[in-house]
């Protein structure tokens, strides 16, 4: 039997555990659990016309007597009216699809780049990165000059002779996908690539000298292995998609209407806080599903490894 | 590798990303005495900064907005670290009024306020008793920005321009969408403006008349390419516009890029014979300003003539200063555009006050317009 270890090695054990699990749940609680809790108390407040423009949930009348209001006419107002629900879908849908299209392109050059020789990878993910280094909202914008009808893209497609009328692009639903996609496409390529560069080419190998042809040998390993990063990538685009607002007012028309749009309105135009405030938590309360599915999914992949 | 291992290694090469791509803010100043001002963008002369530096000492630093609803969502949150602001004042001004945003004014530090126009300022008195808070900045109209050629070209030489036909009109508007209709997004102003053209109140709430302008707006989405308060400025100037609805002095300006650009494009500017919504932008002090003595020196700084004349100059708007008349550039005094003759002003209307539940029906219904549903 081992003589126990020394009570300061246990004692000083102890603390180190306690910080390193303090610290991250602190960070949860400041950034997270906070302002979550500050923004539900808005959204069962009542608009007013004071600073800050809402009533306060709580107030001591009398000695003793604390009355506490609680209005849930946002969240009512929220669900019957089908303004809100439809922008959510049109969001969900611009989310998923554009999730899609980052994966389709993503998948490949994440491939190529974490199978290049050593000394091309790291040039190629400078090229990846390289964007980030000018301002998104400079890039989105540059979209503008690049989709407007006398933009550079009309105007290269009419001297090539392909068209006779400038493309209505700009202010489109499509104009909002070749944003998104634009904008989120390294948000896949950096997780994939994480996750692919440390695939073990040899069992590629082993299943080509067990004659598996590449196609199948993509499908039955490489795939199925690389499905941590393509969870990890289709997190990292959809959740910040949904409630995107830059790409779709810069680039977006009247019609696309998405839900960071009407947070926009209800918060600025409205002057309603406390409706933003249920929106922003009805957004959230329906991101977290999938999280969780998505989470879920993950644990029965690793539990079905060896 | 695990769903974790994943993010940790997504999530430091993006924390390496992004610590590179933060840009370095360097501006810290070093001056005695710094005034914050929070204006629209494209609202003051190339010199009134630098003019107001020299004369009194404090260094301005100016931030911009292009919308009230920006401006408002900051003085009501609180803090803004502003210490002057230059909202419209109806309906906007009127309602910081209400929620108690702002300081009142040491008149004694503000000589020349004698010499601004009676009328405006019994006209703000309304929505500020005594004229306690508000000294009016610049004022000017929401008409229609026109491509002249090219609406000619799509309605033929004779057809009439000085109409909100142009747009309201579903056939007029079928002709010119092709070629470019934006609206201004402000439900206020637009609504007004079909109201108007139908020949109601152009601040009825009632109901049947408020269906009969969005059944108007509605019957012309197809042919809007855009609602915006102030993307039309470049569009109009590069070409890409037929008619905007816009800010008399921001289609001044789009005027203006389109002679320098050269390249063939003529702006103009038309009230609208039915009549056309009129504003006031005003120059206020939130409550809480950090310097609110350099505010009062910056509100005297430009109600002396020369330097009020000179934003005018720059940006086409009117200013409420009857002594900076006589030092304005001929063609701005006498552009019936920018100071219209009294018959012409006869037709403009102020829009009125609203609760705060009217507004945000109307906004509701603004945005199910705006997106067609």
């Amino acid at each position: 039997m081992p003589a126990p270890p020394p009570n300061r090695a246990k004692h000083t054990h102890r603390t180190s555990r306690l910080v390193n699990i303090g610290i991250p749940y602190l960070w949860l609680g400041l950034f997270f659990l906070l302002p979550f809790a500050i923004v539900l108390q808005i959204s069962l407040a009542e608009p007013a016309l004071a600073q800050p423009p809402y009533t306060a949930l709580w107030q001591w009348v009398d000695e003793g007597l604390l009355r506490i209001e609680i209005n849930l006419r946002n969240f009512m107002m929220v669900a019957e009216d089908d303004l809100y629900l439809s922008a959510l879908l049109n969001s969900l849908q611009v989310a998923f699809i554009c999730t899609l299209l980052c994966l389709l392109l993503g998948y490949p050059m994440a491939y190529a780049i974490a199978t290049a020789p050593e000394r091309w990878r790291i040039i190629l993910l400078m090229l990846i990165v390289l964007p980030f280094w000018t301002s998104f909202l400079i890039r989105v914008y540059a979209w503008i000059g690049i989709l407007k009808s006398k933009g550079l893209l009309n105007d290269l497609l009419i001297w090539l002779g392909l068209i006779d009328t400038p493309l209505a692009i700009l202010h489109t639903q499509t104009a909002i996908y070749i944003g998104v996609v634009y904008s989120y496409l390294p948000f896949m390529i950096l997780p994939l690539y994480a996750n692919l560069s440390r695939l073990d080419m040899s069992l590629l190998e082993a299943a080509a000298d067990l004659g598996c042809r590449p196609m199948r040998a993509f499908l039955r390993v490489t795939l199925p292995l690389s499905m941590a990063g393509i969870l990890a990538g289709s997190m990292l685009v959809f959740i910040p998609v949904v409630g995107e607002f830059v790409i779709p007012d810069l680039l977006g028309g009247p019609e696309s209407l998405m839900v960071g749009k009407l947070l926009w309105t209800e918060f600025f135009s409205n002057k309603d806080w406390p409706l933003a405030s249920a929106l922003a938590i009805l957004l959230l309360a329906l991101l977290v599903v999938p999280f969780v599915m998505m989470q879920r999914l993950q644990q029965r992949i690793e539990g079905g490894r060896p | 590798m695990t769903f974790g291992d994943c993010m940790q290694r997504t999530s430091t090469a993006l924390a390496l990303v992004l610590s590179a791509a933060l840009p370095t803010y360097s501006a810290i100043s070093f001056a005695d005495e710094t005034l914050h001002l929070y204006n629209w963008s494209d609202y003051v002369a190339e010199d009134t900064l630098s003019g107001f530096a020299s004369a009194t000492g404090i260094r301005p630093r100016l931030d911009v907005y292009d919308s009230n609803e920006v401006l408002e969502a900051k003085l009501f949150a609180g803090s803004s670290g502003y210490d002057l602001v230059f909202p419209t004042a109806r309906p906007f001004a009127a309602r910081h009024i209400a929620a108690d945003l702002y300081l009142p004014l040491d008149k004694s530090k503000l000589p020349g306020l004698d010499q601004l126009d009676p009328a405006i300022m019994s006209q703000l008195a309304s929505i500020d008793p005594e004229n306690a808070h508000l000294v009016p900045y610049m004022w000017g109209t929401s008409g229609l920005g026109i491509n002249r050629d090219k609406v000619q070209a799509a309605l033929g030489e004779s057809a009439d321009l000085d109409t909100w036909a142009l747009i309201f009109d579903p056939e007029t508007a079928a002709k010119l969408g092709a070629c470019g209709i934006s609206l201004l997004d402000d439900p206020t102003e637009v609504f007004s403006a079909a109201l108007a053209y139908l020949g109601k109140d152009p601040n009825s709430l009632d109901k049947a008349d408020l269906d009969a302008a969005s059944a108007l707006i509605k019957a012309i989405h197809p042919q809007v390419r855009y609602f915006h308060s102030s993307q039309y400025m470049s569009d109009l100037a590069n070409g890409d516009l037929c008619v905007a609805m816009g800010y008399s002095g921001d289609v001044f300006q789009a005027q203006s890029r389109a002679e320098e650009a050269d390249k063939g494009v003529v702006v103009d500017y038309v009230i609208p014979r039915e009549g056309a919504p009129v504003w006031t932008d005003v120059m206020a002090i939130p409550k809480d300003a950090p310097n609110p003595a350099a505010a009062h020196a910056f509100i005297a700084y430009m109600l002396q003539p020369a330097a009020i004349a000179a934003v005018s100059n720059a940006v086409y708007y009117a200013n409420p200063n009857l002594a900076a008349t006589p030092l304005l550039e001929d063609a701005v005094r006498d552009d019936p555009a920018i100071y219209p003759p009294a018959e012409v002003k006869a037709r403009l209307f102020v829009p009125s006050e609203r609760s705060d539940r009217e507004i945000r029906d109307l906004n509701r219904l603004w945005t199910r317009l705006k997106a067609n549903r």
